[in-house]
């Protein structure tokens, strides 16, 4: 393979998991706060189909854009009402959302059906995009993309760096003990569902004003349940759920290179398109595996901990758990 | 800093847990809150520091009255408590703990967090690593964590839950020196809620002790432990006889037991015990002595060595061949790993009951599990959820859904957290046992449940097993000695 050839699959890597990455991170968010957005797939179909039908009636992409926005966190402020609010159960009522959003997304976007609309426009950034090897992949590509990067660094600063982001893993964590310490432990996590809700509307417009341009219907299926496995596989820490994005999209790259290649002639399609979710589960299960408990045992306890801190994610303890003040 | 509470109560549904109690902290001194389990100390201490809200009566801080809604603004008016089970982040850092809700900037200051930890750490003797995860601390540990927190927050009456439930030894000894500083020397007040007559007898100034609800009798320290009872459960309790009982053949030995695990590994483990005997385990927690118990119930990987039971080799036995030789296990956490939360008293009947029909005959286990509350004197009925029985109660539980005829009995901590009547309630029903042949071995961090109910003692220290103590010739003091092993000077100074 050449040198031209495998920039053009990163870049193609980096450009297509534009949705998969927002709408995880968006996820991410949510889930840190111990609420479970499983509307996910629901959310997005809809927003792609709300921020393409708005930026087609208007001809403009940033109120499309905008739109869906509005419309992920709509959903996610129906997803918190009813699991904070009224403390249903969270996996039934993101079910319910998913199968509703979308219905509602092929019901509403009729109109919008395979019509050639606006998208976003290719913005290279100059300079940058001269870089050899790293430019062509990283900055010759539009805003959306550009975001997308700039939402996983600004989602590990707050989460890591900043005392409103250690008081969203405390409630996570432990609402009890966050609430000992005077936060305001549904409050946070209404503010952090409907911001990860507008994350996941913004990966809807990812997809129909960016990726795979306008509507049909079934047209984003899949990549909100995806987005959902790679937050488990991220360990809910944003720059690794990034890193799972994309390592998920190159494992599907691989399998449209090599399912050209005519050595694998009369392998099943299906091998090829359902591999990568094989190979994310195997991934996983290294990684938890005794055998890197063994070899961390082979480092300074210091060390071996944080390597342990970074390689492995847990869930965190107040996940899916409604708190209720005594 | 004086505290007043004036004729507090606080119903849950139709229990009073608290019927009117009123209450004075003087600056300065240790006042303990004595009561059995249920007595309504909990709840006291929730309300008073923000955690409940009271149904009426009124709370005074240095004459005026305050109304606490959430724990901060207690906080803020100098009242902390630390929880029985410390309300911390598990999977966060010592320092984020630390740092959370306590820095109000947008950038917490690691390096002043670090400072300030570090200050505070030395000042009491507490060493905690600010990068440890707080899951990998001990539950001491983690109470030191929290105490700091709140002499960081300017708290001046501190109030402790049971906080020397499964500490270890010396731990308890640093806590107690810790708690007396503060409150001689820095004029702070200290609320210690606990169960425990000596602990109380030894740390505290004032005791007040509460009943069902309500204050019985507060009483100045020194107090006679008689008088102390009779307030607490309204008659006396004489001590529990202890029984010898003729010991039969060997039920179990382990010969040279490697136990490995990721933190620990337990080496050169060995010891036989016969029908009818109880042996103790004693140690710091995550010494080895929960791995040994475990590998003697099948559930922990033997790597070398040999395990026999009744003479027959079970060495890598899976852990349905243990229960088929009449091993039972009854671990610590009742409610993780003993019993199903949701699942009402005739469903756990129905559960253990392993050669039973395929269609359950409910009317048949009901009254099963009826004549078993009876029998173990449990207070609930078939249907209550067990997560809704307290601690006592579903320990009781535990105990009645153990098959009769039992080789071996391997038991965690089997009166952790539970009053002194139902604790005596329990061992009642193990020394029953035990004249029957059954062989027990359980782990305690309480050194007296030790002394007083096992023939022999053996200590772990990091991995390391003792030889088995006879209990008779054994004190207390020998005992902390040995469980605190080289760690003594380090942790006891």
């Amino acid at each position: 393979m050449e040198f031209d050839f495998i920039v053009r699959t990163l870049a193609s890597m980096v450009f297509s998991s534009t949705p998969v990455v927002l709408a995880a991170i968006g996820e991410t968010i949510s889930e840190k706060s111990g609420v479970i957005n499983l509307s996910l797939d629901g959310s997005i179909a809809l927003s792609a189909m709300t921020g393409f039908a708005v930026a087609f009636t208007t001809g403009s992409v940033t109120l499309g854009i905008l739109a869906a926005m509005m419309v992920g966190a709509l959903v996610a402020l129906l997803v918190a009402f009813s699991c904070l609010t009224l403390r249903q159960e969270q996996v039934a009522v993101g079910f319910v959302l998913t199968m509703l959003c979308t219905e509602l997304a092929d019901f509403l976007g009729n109109p919008f059906v395979r019509r050639p609309g606006p998208s976003v426009p290719p913005m290279p950034i100059p300079y940058l995009c001269d870089i050899p090897f790293l430019g062509p992949i990283l900055f010759r590509h539009n805003a959306m993309v550009y975001l997308s990067f700039l939402v996983v660094v600004a989602a590990w600063w707050w989460i890591a760096r900043t005392q409103p982001g250690l008081k969203l893993q405390g409630v996570g964590e432990r609402p009890e003990s966050a609430f000992a310490r005077g936060v305001d432990v549904n409050l946070l996590r209404y503010v952090y569902t409907i911001v990860g809700g507008a994350l996941v509307g913004l990966a809807g417009a990812a997809y129909s004003l960016s990726i795979k341009l306008g509507w049909s219907h079934g047209h984003t299926t899949g990549i909100g349940w995806i987005a959902l496995a790679i937050v488990i596989f991220g360990g809910w820490t944003p720059w690794r759920v990034a890193i799972g994005a994309y390592f998920f999209a190159l494992l599907k790259a691989l399998g449209s290179i090599l399912q050209r290649n005519p050595a694998f002639e009369g392998v099943p399609t299906q091998i090829f398109s359902s591999a990568p979710f094989a190979l994310m589960i195997f991934a996983l299960l290294l990684l938890s595996s005794k055998g890197v408990d063994r070899v961390l045992a082979l480092f300074p306890p210091q060390i071996a901990r944080r390597l342990d801190r970074l390689i492995r994610g847990r869930a965190p303890g107040g996940l899916g758990r409604t708190f209720v003040q005594e | 800093m004086r505290v007043e509470i004036v004729d507090l109560h606080k119903h849950f549904g139709p229990v009073r847990a608290n019927d009117g109690v009123s209450l004075t902290l003087e600056t300065g001194s240790i006042h303990g809150l004595l009561g059995e389990n249920g007595a309504g100390k909990s709840t006291l201490m929730k309300c008073l520091s923000g955690y409940q809200l009271p149904d009426r009566g009124t709370i005074r801080v240095d004459g005026q009255t305050v109304v606490f809604s959430s724990p901060s603004e207690a906080i803020q008016h100098g009242i902390g408590m630390l929880h029985q089970d410390p309300l911390d982040f598990p999977q966060m850092r010592v320092l984020d703990n630390f740092l959370l809700a306590f820095d109000r900037r947008m950038l917490p200051n690691r390096r002043r967090g670090r400072a300030i930890l570090r200050e505070l750490g030395e000042r009491f003797q507490f060493a905690l690593d600010p990068e440890a995860e707080v899951t990998s601390l001990t539950i001491g540990e983690r109470q030191q964590l929290e105490i700091l927190r709140l002499l960081a927050l300017g708290a001046q009456v501190i109030i402790l839950d049971e906080p020397t439930t499964g500490i270890s030894a010396p731990q308890k000894i640093k806590l107690f020196a810790t708690l007396r500083r503060l409150a001689e020397e820095e004029g702070r007040s200290v609320v210690f809620v606990s169960h425990k007559l000596a602990e109380v007898e030894s740390l505290c100034d004032r005791v007040t002790v509460l009943r069902q609800g309500r204050v019985t009798g507060e009483v100045e320290m020194p107090c006679s432990v008689e008088r102390m009872v009779v307030l607490m459960f309204g008659r006396h309790i004489p001590p529990a006889e202890c029984k010898r009982v003729e010991l039969g053949p060997p039920v179990l030995r382990v010969e040279q037991a490697t136990i490995p695990s990721y933190r620990l590994t337990v080496q050169d483990a060995g010891i036989e015990v016969r029908a009818g005997e109880v042996v103790g385990l004693a140690g710091l927690e995550g010494s080895g002595q929960r791995l040994f118990l475990r590998a003697c119930a099948g559930l922990e990987r033997v790597a070398a060595g040999r395990v026999h039971l009744g003479g027959q080799e079970m060495t890598a036995a899976p852990y349905r061949r243990f229960l088929a030789a009449g091993v039972a296990y009854v671990p610590a956490n009742r409610l993780e790993e003993g019993l199903v939360g949701e699942l009402t008293v005739t469903e756990h009947v129905a559960l253990v009951n392993r050669s039973g029909p395929f269609f359950i005959d409910w009317p048949a286990t009901r009254e099963q599990a009826m004549a078993q509350i009876q029998h173990f004197n449990v207070i609930g009925r078939p249907e209550s959820p067990v997560s809704a029985l307290s601690g006592g109660n579903q320990q009781r539980l535990l105990l009645a859904l153990l098959p009769a005829g039992l080789r071996l009995l391997l038991m965690e901590h089997p009166t952790r957290g539970l009053d002194v009547e139902s604790a005596r309630w329990i061992w009642q029903q193990l020394m029953a046992r035990r004249e029957e042949g059954t062989a027990i071995v359980f782990i305690s961090a309480d050194l007296d449940e030790l002394l007083e109910y096992s023939d022999r003692i053996v200590v772990f220290f990091g991995g390391q097993m003792s030889a088995p103590l006879p209990a008779c010739d054994t004190t207390v003091e020998q005992l902390g000695y040995l469980i605190a092993g080289r760690e003594r000077d380090k942790e006891t100074r």
